[in-house]
């Protein structure tokens, strides 16, 4: 495969790297995939490994013959290393080595930075998978489910990604890691997974669509920060995996926007105007809209944390030394070395939340955070629609960027959603006002009954506009008996 | 039909505004705003690079308009514009190649579906400018020689070329060289009788079936068809190029309980080949079979006679009919239909039967009698149940 594009699948890894030619690479991954199955069986979805589900599996990595559908059972997926075609003459294209050839091999002197940025990248993804294992069993329709499951072997197959460039370009230390990502389990008191956000539970499907629109958002957000990288295998591998999370991006936003659909209807057919009137609005059977904003609220906040502190030398060193970027910045246009200008950061000063400008380079996190911001407000923002065209008069926030903050400027601090300053006892007495009851989440987890005649779908969620692969409504996305 | 212009849109309803299509443009026609993503239709060449990828299918629209909408209208929308008129799937962007298809699918009586459950086909990923190149790596006959019919089982490869194609999809080829007139050959469209996985499983080829066209004429002369001719003389390592593929319609279900009655003469045969061939690899648990009615003049003339001995009857029950044999009546396809009538009506009854016509032009008047008088000896409104089936994407049709 000379060129790169097509996928050898002879092997027992599917590749674009020509593994078969790559002894030592080709034994230390099929050395790790027996674990990985392992895993897969332990940790992946409970109770379907045996259900044929109508899978995407990327099949190349040329856009004319990118994906194939078809029926799987998850534990024989193909996951394999795919990256994106090598730009012939790629150059760096930020920071001090800026205008050098973008690097094949791991300079000795970045080996620690690109380990640990290339070892929490592959922490999250096996992490989502354990958080979302028992999901399936209340899905609302099996086209839920399937997206289920495409998300998750996808998260496997990332990190596969992340296990490829460490046991490629890291040697000894990269197999080490690579074993350790299988060991770490989300949520374990021993063994928790590197991030916070990673060790929460996903308890039902409200929190899993806020989970990919939220939380799998700023996993889009490194990769595209990753993308730009001057280690070249790195950028095509996060280039890849970028078109396979937009799929995630698509699962959140279009579940949430479908539980904003059915209760809007069925508020209307009920005669129903005011978006607050809970009983009334539960009696139906749907998730009501204030619910669905403290659900809003603790997912954003939640994931805020995952971008670290907003001052930050790791990221300025990061930057400088070419290894990872700003978000497109490709196209941005400035002198992308940063070293003389600043940046806005909110700031806590004194108890009070400021602007500051800091240098731009020590305020990369705080740069990639607005870039996320953005991001989430443009599917906040289409949420809104629908309400708006039902004529429901109620409107989604992003709650501020102070908001029940743990990492960074603002864990010194309580505010409220509107970002206003407030003492410790305040923000307990109107907690429940902003963040999920436990209410809230009773009511939520008696909605959590599996539905799995094809083309119904649960009391609380609208079926989609378009069916996976252009399927038809009835479409039987899983099929959990052998026929 | 093809005056004006198909537009490519982008379904601002469906769209997550993922960025995908932009960075996977390779001419830069998709750019976006605060609100949309969009398609410069002055730019946008129909690749279709950007349709696999997309992961909303907010991409895949196309629009019949006479004059394109600009980007400024594009980038206002909250929604598409009412969809014009006409069928919802495109069989090919190419003019050429969408009026031949349009032509083969006439007998069907009406705008063509695909099956509900078919696998979406990738189409106009190559056109005649950017043709992907193929080579030559099988070309054998499939009918007995010595006998006037000559039809070639040709096998391209398409190396590290990405040519994905589904059963019943077709491929254009423009034979070499100019016609009387100095001008290039017109495209002639050729059935994929391979199944979507390749020759073998998990082969970048495809195969044709391809019968050399010499006609005496009527003032003694031969008429040596251009393109039959000279895809038959191709040498092993002969680079073709390739076109396509094209079809959205005549597609085979991939319900494993659908049955598929295929109605075939001569080459018509070469969709349900990869049909056949794609249900024989699935090894599939499921209660559909096929049901081919084949008509050709002899054993010896009919493609693929001695691959077909060996289907199992459980995947494939088949009705082989000559109209030439030695010895016995001429018969045709449709009268072992008539022949077969209960179990065509207990067939055409389920809402999971699937009914394809492929042959030569003509076919389709014998069969439809066929299945009228079926019908009317069944209890079974044949006219009715057609329109039926073939807005349900169960009636296909296509002759040439």
């Amino acid at each position: 495969m000379p060129d790169g594009m097509n996928v050898d699948y002879d092997g027992l890894i599917p590749n674009n790297v020509d593994l078969a030619s790559d002894a030592r690479v080709k034994k230390a991954l099929e050395t790790w995939h027996p674990g990985y199955i392992d895993w897969w069986k332990d940790m992946g979805p409970d109770g379907f490994q045996e259900a044929l589900v109508y899978l995407r599996t990327a099949v190349s990595v040329d856009p004319k013959g990118w994906a194939k559908f078809d029926y799987v059972r998850m534990p024989e997926y193909k996951w394999g290393i795919l990256l994106a075609p090598r730009v012939e003459g790629r150059l760096i294209g930020f920071g001090s080595h800026k205008g050098e050839p973008a690097w094949q091999e791991i300079p000795g002197e970045y080996r620690g930075m690109l380990r640990r940025l290339m070892v929490i990248q592959g922490d999250t993804e096996p992490a989502s998978v354990e958080q979302q294992r028992h999901l399936g069993k209340t899905a609302p329709s099996l086209y839920d489910m399937r997206n289920l499951f495409q998300v998750n072997v996808e998260e496997g197959r990332h990190l596969w990604a992340m296990v490829y460039l460490l046991q490629k370009y890291l040697g000894k230390d990269g197999r080490e890691e690579a074993e350790d990502l299988l060991r770490r389990r989300s949520g374990d008191a021993d063994t928790p997974r590197m991030l916070g956000a990673f060790n929460e539970t996903t308890p039902d499907w409200v929190s899993f669509f806020m989970f990919t629109f939220f939380t799998d958002r700023d996993g889009k957000m490194q990769l595209e920060a990753l993308a730009q990288s001057g280690f070249d295998p790195l950028s095509r591998t996060c280039r890849f995996m970028l078109t396979e999370e937009a799929h995630h991006m698509f699962v959140g936003e279009t579940g949430v926007q479908r539980i904003i659909e059915r209760t809007c209807e069925a508020m209307k057919a009920a005669g129903i105007e005011d978006p607050g009137d809970t009983a009334r609005i539960r009696a139906l059977g749907v998730v009501d809209l204030p619910a669905l904003q403290r659900k809003v609220n603790l997912h954003f906040s939640l994931t805020l944390d995952l971008f670290g502190s907003e001052v930050s030398t790791n990221a300025a060193n990061a930057y400088n030394s070419g290894v990872k970027g700003r978000y497109r910045e490709d196209k941005l246009d400035d002198d992308h070395r940063l070293l003389d200008s600043t940046y806005p950061v909110l700031r806590c000063r004194d108890g009070a939340i400021v602007q500051e400008a800091v240098p731009a380079l020590s305020a990369l996190n705080m740069r990639l955070r607005d870039d996320y911001v953005a991001d989430c407000q443009g599917g906040v923002n289409r949420w809104n629609k629908v309400m708006e065209k039902a004529g429901i008069a109620f409107r989604l926030t992003l709650p501020h960027v102070a908001f029940n903050r743990r990492i960074g400027e603002f864990s010194a601090i309580e505010a409220d959603p509107e970002g206003r300053v407030m003492d410790a006892g305040a923000w307990a007495a109107n907690r429940d006002r902003w963040l999920p009851t436990g209410d809230d989440n009773l009511y939520v987890t008696g909605l959590m009954r599996p539905v799995d005649t094809a083309g119904a779908y649960a009391s609380w969620i609208a079926p989609p506009k378009v069916g996976i692969d252009n399927k038809p409504g009835h479409f039987e996305y899983v099929k959990l008996w052998d026929a | 039909m093809m005056d004006g212009l198909k537009q490519h849109l982008i379904d601002p309803e469906i769209c997550i505004r993922c960025n995908t299509c932009e960075a996977t443009c390779p001419i830069g026609a998709i750019t976006h705003d605060d609100n949309n993503y969009v398609v410069d239709a002055g730019t946008c060449n129909g690749c279709m690079d950007c349709v696999a990828p997309c992961p909303t299918g907010a991409i895949d629209n196309w629009f019949q308009v006479a004059s394109a909408f600009s980007l400024e209208e594009q980038f206002s929308w909250q929604e598409l514009p009412p969809r014009p008129a006409g069928p919802a799937a495109v069989d090919a962007l190419d003019a050429e190649a969408a009026a031949l298809i349009a032509e083969a699918h006439q007998g069907a009586g009406g705008h063509a579906r695909a099956p509900a459950s078919a696998s979406k086909p990738r189409v106009n990923l190559f056109n005649r400018a950017n043709p992907a190149m193929a080579r030559v790596s099988g070309n054998i006959r499939v009918t007995k020689s010595g006998t006037s019919s000559e039809v070639h089982h040709i096998i391209l490869d398409f190396g590290a070329v990405a040519f994905p194609v589904l059963e019943g999809q077709s491929i254009g080829v423009v034979p070499p060289g100019v016609d009387a007139q100095g001008r290039p050959h017109a495209m002639r469209l050729y059935s994929v009788c391979s199944a979507r996985d390749g020759e073998r499983p998990n082969t970048n080829n495809l195969a044709l079936t391809v019968k050399r066209v010499a006609e005496p004429r009527a003032d003694g002369t031969l008429f040596r068809g251009v393109a039959s001719n000279w895809l038959c003389d191709l040498a092993l390592g002969d680079s073709v190029p390739v076109i396509g593929p094209f079809g959205a319609t005549f597609l085979m279900p991939d319900d494993p309980d659908a049955d598929i009655i295929m109605v075939c003469t001569g080459t018509g045969a070469a969709p349900f080949r990869g049909f056949t061939e794609r249900r024989r690899r699935l090894a599939s648990s499921g209660r559909g079979r096929l049901h081919l009615f084949f008509g050709a003049r002899t054993p010896q003339e009919l493609p693929y006679f001695g691959p077909l001995q060996r289907l199992p009857s459980a995947l494939l029950d088949q009705e082989l009919v000559y109209s030439r044999l030695p010895g016995a009546p001429k018969e045709y396809v449709q009268s072992r239909m008539r022949g077969r009538g209960a179990d065509l009506a207990a067939l055409l009854r389920r809402a999971t039967t699937h009914l394809y016509v492929c042959g030569l032009k003509g076919l389709e008047a014998g069969v439809e009698e066929a299945l009228a008088e079926i019908g009317a000896a069944h209890g079974l409104d044949w006219p009715m149940l057609s329109s039926a089936m073939r807005e349900e994407g169960r009636y296909h049709v296509e002759t040439y």
